[in-house]
């Protein structure tokens, strides 16, 4: 077995006894990005001091001083996130050669706790998509299928996870960017409570939707990394002031008895057939392990899609006016004047789904439309969460499909963002209500790609999600299946 | 025909805490440019404002102060436009639902009660500020960044103002009272005080308001002051010859002492306001309400009602008292050892505040504090020392801080005023100087002066005036 195909967990283990060097393992990597990474494109930099670090932590080792809880692990970045050591693109030639002077809360975290930042991964510029088809350097393919997409916008994160050019990968997740990625490349994928992972140093598209997800191999390595990640930051006024639990130690004390709950709206029209046969079978193994299944309503689950696109376009083009070209990032070569710069800069720079935002973003906070779409799309976020709270009084987990159809193929939907937009209907409502929500492996289509189940839970209840899904992982073998294009 | 005027004032102040509204940086200011600068004010990407406290509790105490309704639960909210003085392209300010809303200020002006009710008082961040080069076809400028992210509390009038006066009073008037709450140092010349007018016209007896003309780049009382004189004689001009006053905004051009249009309604800008999603709203507990009211002094119109009601001060002299609060203080001080207001007023007026002005300093740092003060005039007004010879051991006990009898011993300048010592001399002078005995025997009242002024002379100023004048009259009677 060679060490890329070992998880986060067991590989930290070997560089800790001694048996694997990190140097090793990071070699390893680096290579294997070399010979695969030109098929997925999941890579914008790789950090090229990845082996003194992990040379460095081996000196530790070989000392016998103590090493951090991701001790050698290589952790890819998705490159929204702001590292000290390598470029922070955000997938835009807007930033295409920005260097940040700091770094990102949770990037301090991982290096706190010997974690190496292996390199940083490709998305949809800045966030906006749901297939890396729209990042502005490269397109991004998924590893079951390298004529599909890999989702998005973290597509780089969980396809070089589900490659095994990646143990473990941040992403972000303003609308499923996580959980759908990691879906469509048969990964992990959780977002958790908004808040419970300090924001400082991710890029912003939709500021009250963005948090920062986790991509990994199995739950296992997800508790891992969360462990290290999560927590009160004081330079993020939104993060939370609530105790973080021991999720590895914890991770198999499940309850005996939960509830999970099934929404009917999340099975309706334009579920397709497979995948909602798969999470009917998924919800069978929680059965026959004594979960009580109930369905269930959450009413206001078909404004989702809209309320969500009205707000994050609003904060987005809020959050990108500050690309001017004044203080960084790209400048136009010519321009006659200040306004004449700003315009040029621009719109030589963005993309056209960042544009499409920005400009439905402007037209939704105008003057006589504010309260016709952004106040409205505000009342429908309260809806939404208050529909998850009145569920989660009768019913512990909601489980629903991650995505309503299977990864499609490149190029296929570029030109109708409409289409694009659906596949994050039934990721969308757990960003509104701000609650936590995890992708898991839970079976493949009949020409073998990878299907998502998404259990949601209430606000800060990480544990108990990554509990039942670990329940589910010991009672499957979905998670362990690999690509065949790993093989070769 | 005749028009009634119709003023609205917005006051920006900056706040003087020691770091700015959402970053930790300085906010000194006459820093090197963009030496105070982080990710947060420069807005790089993936950086987040988190609220100073400090400047949030000032705003409060501000919004009470002006007796403001406060929002217990208020919320921040982006304002959109581009400039490259903005590094987020949008401003961190308040818009639907302000710290404060439906205050007012009593205006402080001679004879007259006019109250001015304020909009809304709100909180929000300074832009930086842009450098121009000196040659005039450069095409580029710099931008310093020091600012960018200072606390302002934004206060916005109603249009309630109704002439050149009240619209000075009501400048005057909310100076004192954010010195008094001490929360900005107000210096104009700094930037830490801003106004931008707002003016109208309206035909005399019509309920309905005019077209307002907003005036930009005002940055002194007297700028403010020219700009609206100026505006309201622009303004009856073109409605008197029949024409049409445009909503607009205008910059105000103070070397040329005139304004200059700089955009129309039609060109103004949509700021796009949204709440804030980077911050949570803040909640008002009581017990911080309490606090912040219970911090606010006696403010200026209290102060001035008090000193002409209690010490029968002139509005004038009251007036000048309370511009400081620690001049009115000081008064205050003084009042306690001492009970003759109006000598006390007559001394801080025309001695102290004359001494601060000539050697730039403050009423803190001055050396003859309260007591020292009363003790001098005590003794000019029991008639041990004269008037001009107190003066002099004023400017003594201002250089030296010494108190006043130690200097009257060192010089020797107590006054005679024992009758016996001074009765040969006066007797001396009557008799040198026959005529003028006769002057003043034969009505010419004036004549007496010279003879005060001759034993004056004599006693090298030591003769108490009063008492000589008494002798003088009592012994050519005789």
């Amino acid at each position: 077995m060679h060490l890329y195909e070992f998880t986060a967990l067991q590989i930290k283990e070997k560089i800790k006894s001694g048996e694997t060097l990190a140097q090793e393992v990071i070699k390893e990597l680096l290579d294997r990005i070399k010979v695969k990474d030109p098929d997925i494109g999941s890579y914008l930099s790789i950090n090229e001091n990845a082996l003194s670090k992990a040379c460095a932590i081996d000196d530790k080792i070989k000392s016998g001083q103590t090493v951090g809880a991701l001790a050698g692990i290589p952790i890819a970045i998705k490159d929204n996130i702001c590292t000290l050591d390598l470029k922070t693109t955000c997938g835009s030639k807007v930033l295409s050669s920005f260097l940040s002077p700091y770094n990102a809360h949770v990037v301090e975290c991982i290096e706190k706790e010997d974690g190496i930042i292996i390199g940083k991964t490709n998305l949809d510029e800045f966030g906006m998509g749901s297939t890396t088809e729209h990042s502005g350097f490269k397109v991004t393919r998924n590893p079951w299928d390298l004529q599909r997409i890999p989702g998005g916008s973290s597509g780089g994160a969980a396809a070089s996870v589900a490659a095994d050019i990646s143990f473990l990968s941040l992403g972000s997740d303003t609308g499923g960017s996580v959980r759908q990625p990691a879906s469509f490349c048969g990964v992990v994928g959780l977002k958790p409570t908004y808040g419970r992972i300090s924001r400082y140093g991710l890029v912003a598209f939709a500021s009250s939707l963005d948090q920062i997800g986790l991509i990994s191999k199995d739950v296992a390595d997800t508790a891992l990394l969360l462990q290290v990640i999560c927590g009160y930051d004081n330079r993020d006024s939104t993060s939370l002031q609530k105790d973080v639990p021991k999720y590895i130690e914890q991770l198999d004390s499940i309850e005996k008895k939960f509830k999970i709950g099934v929404p009917k709206e999340f099975f309706a029209n334009g579920l397709n057939e497979e995948i909602s046969k798969s999470v009917n079978e998924a919800l069978d193994v929680f059965k026959k392990n004594g979960a009580e299944i109930v369905e269930m309503s959450l009413p206001h689950t078909e404004f989702g899609v809209a309320a969500y696109y009205i707000i994050s376009a609003a904060e987005a083009s809020s959050n990108l006016a500050r690309y001017d070209g004044v203080r960084y990032g790209y400048r136009t070569q010519n321009c006659k004047n200040i306004i004449d710069m700003y315009e040029r800069s621009r719109s030589e720079s963005f993309g056209n789904e960042v544009k499409r935002r920005i400009i439905m973003g402007n037209y939704v906070l105008s003057t006589g439309y504010y309260d016709a779409y952004y106040l409205k799309a505000s009342k429908v976020r309260t809806l939404i969460k208050n529909d998850f709270d009145k569920a989660f009084e009768k019913v512990d987990y909601i489980i629903s499909p991650t995505t309503p159809v299977p990864a499609y193929k490149v190029g296929e939907k570029v030109s109708d963002p409409l289409e694009m937009y659906l596949l994050d209907t039934y990721t969308i409502p757990a960003n509104l209500a701000g609650i936590p929500g995890i992708s898991i492996p839970c079976g493949f289509t009949n020409n073998g790609l990878p299907i998502g189940m998404q259990i949601m839970g209430r606000h800060y209840n990480e544990q108990g999600l990554l509990q039942v899904a670990r329940k589910f992982e010991s009672e499957t073998d979905f998670h362990k299946i690999k690509p065949k294009f790993n093989a070769t | 025909m005749e028009f009634d005027v119709v003023i609205g004032l917005e006051t920006h102040v900056e706040l003087h805490t020691d770091t700015k509204l959402f970053c930790g940086c300085s906010s000194k200011f006459g820093s090197e440019p963009n030496t105070q600068t982080c990710p947060v004010c420069l807005a790089l990407p993936g950086a987040l404002p988190v609220m100073n406290r400090i400047a949030f509790n000032y705003a409060l105490k501000a919004a009470l102060a002006l007796n403001c309704k406060i929002n217990n639960l208020t919320h921040f909210d982006r304002k959109g436009y581009y400039y490259p003085d903005l590094p987020k392209n949008f401003q961190i300010s308040q818009n639907y639902n302000n710290l404060g809303t439906d205050g007012f200020i009593d205006l402080i002006m001679e004879g007259q009660n006019k109250r001015v009710t304020l909009h809304n008082v709100h909180l929000e961040e300074d832009a930086g500020k842009l450098l121009h080069p000196e040659e005039s076809n450069a095409d580029y400028s710099f931008v310093d960044f020091n600012r960018a992210g200072i606390p302002l509390l934004e206060i916005v009038s109603n249009p309630d103002i109704q002439s050149v006066e009240e619209a000075e009073a009501y400048m005057q008037t909310l100076r004192s009272i954010l010195h008094y709450i001490n929360i900005s140092d107000c210096k104009m010349q700094e930037g830490s005080l801003r106004f931008e007018a707002s003016i109208s016209l309206k035909e005399s007896g019509v309920t309905e308001l005019g077209n307002r003309v907003e005036i930009k780049n005002l940055n002194s009382v007297r700028s403010v002051i020219k700009s609206i004189e100026y505006e309201i004689n622009r303004q009856s001009n073109v409605l008197n010859q029949g024409g049409v006053i445009h909503r607009e905004t205008r910059l105000w051009d103070d070397k040329n002492q005139k304004s200059e249009r700089m955009r129309s309604k039609e060109e103004s800008q949509d700021y796009r306001y949204f709440p804030e999603p980077d911050l949570v709203p803040v909640i008002i507990e009581k017990s911080l309400l309490g606090d912040e009211r219970a911090s606010i002094p006696e403010l200026p119109m209290c102060r001035l009602k008090r000193f002409m009601e209690n010490y029968k001060l002139s509005f004038y002299d009251a007036n000048i008292l309370i511009q400081d609060i620690f001049i009115a203080d000081y008064f205050d001080e003084c009042t306690k050892d001492y009970h003759e207001p109006k000598a006390i007023s007559n001394w801080i007026i025309n001695e102290v505040l004359r001494y601060l002005n000539e050697n730039k300093i403050n009423i803190s740092g001055f050396n003859i504090r309260p007591k020292m003060l009363t003790e001098l005039i005590k003794l000019v007004e029991d008639g041990v020392i004269s008037k001009a010879a107190a003066k002099s051991v004023f400017m003594e006990m201002a250089l030296r801080g010494t108190n006043a009898n130690v200097i009257v011993e060192e010089k020797g300048l107590v006054q005679i005023s024992n009758t016996n010592e001074l009765e040969s001399i006066v007797a001396d002078i009557i008799k040198e100087n026959e005529k003028v005995v006769t002057d003043f025997k034969n009505g010419k009242k004036n004549a007496i002066g010279f003879l005060v002024g001759k034993i004056m002379q004599k006693t090298k100023g030591k003769a108490n005036p009063k008492v000589v004048n008494e002798m003088l009259e009592n012994m050519i009677k005789q």
